[in-house]
């Protein structure tokens, strides 16, 4: 019998660890087996919990509040599912992408691995402090990744991220440390009980900081700042990984306090968050709508979709309103995934990286751009994409409740979307100029794309599984 | 007012000082040095307010001892970056957005 | 104005923070009974050595790899180094540099084997030997490193390694980093002992990694 749950945190540490003994450069096909293996414990480890509830383990076997605790429910084996399962393309794709020498891939797989590592640890994690080591394991590995081999842009993006990482990181370290001093314990099963409406005032600024410190991780208008030159200036698999899985892992932990631990003070926000979503995707498509290089197109579209997510708060705990900010999460990290993969090979390709440059490309690179087309398919919200789930949920949990403005909001979204995702289409479609710079570009690549962006859109037939998943 | 309660002020106030810092300040050593205060201020409310009653308490002390690694590694990048900004352009603050 | 709204929001937070302080209650739930009750099968007799090794243990091993992390991501970042030449320093500092470093060598074995008893442990020896290879450093005896070969990553990895091993290994038992009360102190050392050279290795190539001659492009 396999503790799934467990070796799910040990494996990318072990085979991250090897990667780096191995060496400079080396350690791709270690990755990829070891992820192919995880992604089969992830798959286990939600049979099970779709069949008998939550899987627990008792670290040290002394239970909290003494130890630490790791629980995953329906929410935290979707999560892992989600995670393993963008990250096994994307190592499929990265290989192919770094070229032997390539500054940028000299430690990548190392890094992914601790990427990795830490974001199963987080999924899992019942215990704040102990999030906290795993939200700097991420921060950290992430930044490590932009910063990877790159000229004076990338290091500032990613000096850039760095401080907002770490401003967030230490917002919530103040907000546990209040936590500790009031209750005398950091266990999110122990403080369930213990946290009433009628907390202290220290209670509420910790829950407030908590939060805020999130926000600046999940890159929530208006702290987004940094997200657009980090993930627009990343290499492509980097800024996949980053838009699909990095800032869902803060999200997820502002849903697991929201729905855990601080359920009686957090709601009390819930419109703010609205608000701020509802700004986040105006803000972002407009952006999206403006930008001249492809890569801050698609980060500016992050920006966007990230507000989707937000406007679940308002609506929960009705739990039409958790499944659809789940389905949002799986469908905005395969398309996503899928369309910075795309441009990668974008760019590759016409040697260039702005949206004009991509004139009459598509010749050259029909299954990216429909692979790009798919993607944006899920983004608008076209069905059958697990994008159009996702939206329809919103929109029917809004409706429900009686909150109007949600759905026509999350409507409004999906126009915008089109609109930034047709102008790349429509610059490919158009006649070529002289092609010169055309460059061979591997196979692997663009198929890779296609199936993470395929995945998004077919997800939407077999949303059902997922959302029974998550009502566990 | 016991010593514990008195740091768990001043980690207060050192930890808002920090954030300041970092935000405000546009030298990067500086910066990072307030980030630094910042951590510091959190370990301290950490430790001081769990002991606010004057006994000693074993387990945010050792919170505090992992935090402080993880303040170390995080110091370390965010300088090597620095490092690496001012060897390519020479100077230490954080050129303007090119693409925005 | 952006300085006197964050300064001011800072004052504000301060003054709400420290006046909720003021007015705290004691906490509901008090982990010194807990802590000093399971001492004795903790394997360790001093309560901190035993929170951090034993009962949070794993937020332990989880540190270990943010620090060799941060390592790899400065060795990512920093990229081909240009020749490391040791600076030439005032021989009266090369001659307290070569004193010193047995010193600290001691000092650091100490902390380690007091740990179990008294403050300090893996954490604190490797420290110690890290500032010791500093100090060499600085004195110009020790050059900055380039790319790791294969020893020297063998060295900052196998403390982590070790203890991923040895967590497997309980794993396998039936819990992750439960040991079994007889067997606690020894597995502890030894996990001490791996950790305090690889962390001794990793800080200070937190620093040596970096002090290379930067070849400006």
């Amino acid at each position: 019998m396999i503790d799934s749950l467990v070796w799910l945190l040990l494996l990318p540490l072990a085979w991250a660890t090897l990667a780096f003994v191995l060496g400079p450069g080396r350690g791709a096909w270690l990755a990829i087996a070891g992820l192919a293996a995880q992604f089969a414990l992830a798959v286990d480890l939600a049979r099970k919990v779709a069949a008998g509830g939550v899987a627990a383990h008792v670290v040290g076997g002394w239970g909290a509040p003494l130890g630490i605790d790791l629980a995953a429910d329906g929410l935290s084996a979707a999560m892992l599912l989600l995670t393993q399962g963008v990250a096994l393309p994307l190592a499929i794709h990265a290989r192919a992408y770094f070229k032997a020498g390539d500054p940028a891939g000299v430690w990548f797989w190392p890094l992914l691995g601790f990427l990795l590592s830490g974001l199963n640890a987080l999924f899992v994690s019942a215990d704040l402090f102990n999030l906290y080591v795993t939200l700097e394991l991420v921060g950290l590995a992430a930044v490590g990744l932009v910063a990877a081999g790159g000229g004076t842009q990338q290091v500032a993006a990613a000096l850039r991220y760095l401080f907002a990482t770490l401003l967030g990181s230490g917002a919530y370290l103040l907000g546990v440390a209040l936590l500790y001093g009031a209750y005398g314990t950091v266990s999110s099963a122990t403080l369930l009980p213990l946290v009433t409406a009628e907390a202290p005032r220290l209670v509420w600024i910790a829950a407030g900081l908590m939060v805020t410190g999130l926000l600046l991780k999940t890159a929530l208008f208006p702290f987004h700042f940094w997200l657009p030159p980090a993930h627009g200036g990343a290499p492509a698999p980097v800024s996949a990984l980053l838009s699909a899985l990095v800032v869902k892992a803060s999200f997820y932990l502002i849903l697991r306090l929201w729905l855990g631990p601080l359920q009686a003070l957090l709601p009390s926000f819930a419109w703010l968050l609205a608000l701020l979503g509802a700004a986040a995707i105006f803000w972002g498509s407009w952006q999206a709508i403006r930008a001249v290089k492809v890569k801050r197109l698609i980060a500016y579209s992050t920006v966007a979709q990230l507000g989707y997510l937000f406007l679940i708060f308002p609506l929960l705990p009705a739990p039409g309103a958790l499944q659809a900010g789940v389905m949002q999460v799986f469908a905005h990290g395969l398309a996503k995934a899928g369309m910075f993969a795309a441009a990668g090979v974008m760019i590759k390709a016409t040697g260039q990286d702005t949206v004009a440059g991509l004139a009459g490309a598509v010749e050259r690179l029909p299954v990216t751009f429909f692979a790009f087309g798919l993607a944006g398919m899920t983004l608008m919200g076209l069905p059958p994409s697990s994008g159009f789930l996702a939206k329809w949920q919103i929109i029917d949990a809004a409706l429900a409740q009686g909150h109007w403005v949600i759905a026509v909001v999350a409507l409004a979204g999906g126009l915008l979307a089109a609109v930034y995702v047709f102008r790349v289409l429509r610059q490919a479609f158009l006649q070529a100029p002289a092609p010169d710079t055309a460059t061979a570009v591997p196979r692997t690549l663009e198929w890779t794309a296609f199936a993470l962006a395929a995945a998004s859109v077919l997800l939407g037939l077999r949303g059902v599984e997922l959302m029974q998943l998550v009502t566990m | 007012m016991t010593s514990g309660l008195l740091f768990a002020l001043v980690g207060a106030a050192l930890f808002a000082l920090g954030v300041a810092g970092v935000v405000l300040i546009d030298h990067l050593l500086r910066r990072i040095l307030a980030f630094n205060l910042m951590g510091s201020g959190a370990f301290l409310v950490l430790v001081g307010l769990a002991q606010r009653n004057g006994v000693p308490d074993p387990v945010p002390q050792a919170m505090v001892l992992t935090g402080i690694v993880v303040a170390v590694a995080a110091t370390a990048l965010a300088l090597a970056l620095t490092r690496k900004l001012h060897a390519l352009t020479g100077r230490l603050e954080l050129p303007e957005d090119a693409d925005d | 104005m952006k300085r006197f709204a964050v300064i001011a929001s800072a004052l504000l937070f301060v003054g709400s923070l420290a006046a909720a302080m003021l007015e705290l209650a004691p906490a509901a739930i008090d982990l010194r009974g807990p802590v000093a009750a399971h001492l004795a099968a903790s394997g360790v007799s001093h309560p901190v050595t035993a929170v951090l090794l034993n009962y949070r243990g794993y937020d332990t091993l989880l540190e270990i790899a943010v620090l060799l992390l941060a390592l790899l991501a400065i060795l990512a970042v920093v990229g081909e180094p240009g020749a490391a030449r040791p600076a030439p320093a005032h021989p009266v500092l090369q001659t307290l540099a070569r004193l010193a470093t047995p010193l600290m060598i001691v000092v650091a074995v100490y902390l380690l084997w007091a740990g179990a008893f008294r403050p300090g442990g893996a954490f604190q020896a490797g420290a110690v030997l890290a500032a010791a290879g500093v100090l060499l450093h600085l004195a110009g005896l020790l050059p900055g490193w380039q790319t790791p070969r294969l020893r020297l990553r063998l060295g900052l990895a196998g403390g982590f390694a070790l203890f991923l091993a040895v967590a497997g290994g309980l794993l396998a038992q039936g819990t992750l980093l439960q040991y079994p009360p007889a067997l606690a102190g020894g597995l502890i050392l030894l996990i001490e002992s791996g950790l305090t050279l690889s962390l001794a290795l990793t800080l200070a190539g937190l620093f040596l990694f970096l002090s290379r001659d930067e070849v400006a492009p």
